[in-house]
């Protein structure tokens, strides 16, 4: 997928993150900031780029503000943030790339 | 049929699917049923974003036995169909259609379910329905909207938008909803689904939400619908039946099984008169005990 204009998603409430995306220069650039970095960066970040594989995004700015956000809604955020740059919101792929 | 159509459903908690701290875990206050919410809770412009929520959230989270239902969106609003399909995938346990007015508003959303099921390899009729009843229209029509589909497991009143439809508002008092709290309890009674009260939106006033439960209960509501885990206990307390209610219950369904084996058809148990219409409402009260934990017996 080809992130046509910037578009973010979620919130900067508890236990939920804010995902703001634009189109790269040739590759992911990752940037997060978060109160547990250092002890759960690391898994943030190959949430975000498993879920961006499974997309098949691989040209992308992401930046991703943490608020103590689960697993499954970082890949909530980061999907609801890539389908509005590219504006779909019908006959999405559950199941498939969303997964 | 699905075995879930008749599963103990005394609360339903109402969940904005767009809050990730609401839904990550509402089963630590036990309710029967999670309403995971795409309609009203949810602002229009986040519409698209609720959905990845919901999906993710019905795929990861253990919701530990409670049901989860999907209140999907208005049959007037463009975005229903696809509430379907996210909720399908995900793995949601029913649908919830709000504003049902006619039979046909379900047989709708049976067909899309049923596409849906297919889509995502789910087996047919793995996923029920359930109406909301909105309007002055829609309570009229009830028993139709009850009889539209074998998926169908109940139908709910939604108050705020009923008493709107009528002119009226909610007044505390129960006044307002009496009529269509009875013609949905018999309608449902009729077609042998199960029925929900509205909720009860003061969350300050907990004796009147005591009494609001007290009175639904008696006349013959399944459960309720809540909006704050601090409502669950009173619905559970209220609907256990008493250990008073389930030695009586018991001693009924064992007389009427041994006086039936004697040719015996009218008898007294604890000096009150009892036959074969008694059975029933002692076998579900022994039914309710056992689902709330509180049955010891051998029945």
């Amino acid at each position: 997928m080809e992130i046509k204009r910037p578009a973010t998603a979620g919130t900067l409430e508890s236990s939920d993150c804010q995902v703001m995306v634009e189109a790269g220069d040739g590759k992911i650039d990752f940037s997060l900031d978060s109160a547990v970095i250092n002890q759960y960066g690391n898994q943030i970040r190959k949430v975000v780029l498993e879920t961006l594989e499974h997309l098949g995004v691989t040209d992308v700015k992401i930046s991703i503000v943490d608020k103590g956000a689960l697993d499954c809604t970082i890949k909530a955020r980061v999907e609801g943030a890539i389908y509005r740059s590219v504006n779909q919101t019908e006959n999405l792929p559950w199941g498939g790339a969303i997964r | 049929m699905n075995p879930n159509k008749k599963r103990l459903r005394r609360t339903m908690m109402f969940l904005n699917a767009q809050k990730p701290g609401l839904i990550k875990d509402p089963y630590i206050y036990k309710p029967d049923s999670i309403m995971l919410d795409l309609e009203d809770a949810v602002a229009e412009n986040q519409k698209d974003a609720a959905r990845f929520s919901l999906f993710h959230a019905l795929r990861s989270i253990d919701y530990r036995g409670c049901e989860r239902v999907v209140r999907i969106n208005g049959l007037d609003s463009p975005y229903w169909k696809e509430d379907i399909r996210c909720s399908v995938a995900g793995g949601c346990d029913s649908i919830r259609i709000p504003k049902a007015e006619t039979k046909e508003d379900v047989k709708l959303v049976e067909s899309e379910v049923i596409k849906a099921e297919r889509e995502f390899g789910r087996p047919e009729g793995s996923v029920l329905i359930m109406a909301a009843i909105e309007s002055a229209r829609g309570v009229l029509n009830a028993l139709e909207i009850c009889e539209a589909s074998d998926r169908l497991f109940g139908i709910a009143l939604s108050g705020g938008d009923y008493t709107k439809d009528l002119q009226t508002h909610i007044t505390g008092t129960g006044i307002e909803l009496m009529g269509a709290r009875q013609h949905l309890v018999i309608a449902a009674r009729a077609a042998g689904v199960q029925c929900f009260d509205t909720v009860y939106t003061d969350l300050n006033n907990m004796e009147g939400f005591r009494q609001d439960v007290e009175t639904i209960h008696l006349m013959g509501f399944d459960g309720k619908s809540i909006i704050n885990p601090r409502q669950i206990n009173t619905v559970h307390e209220i609907y256990t039946p008493t250990q008073k209610d389930i030695v009586f219950a018991e001693k009924v369904v064992k007389e009427i099984e041994e006086k039936k084996a004697q040719g015996i058809g009218v008898f007294t148990v604890d000096g009150k008169m009892i036959d074969i219409a008694f059975y029933d409402g002692a076998k579900r009260t022994i039914n309710l005990a056992k689902a709330s934990g509180v049955y010891k017996g051998d029945l």
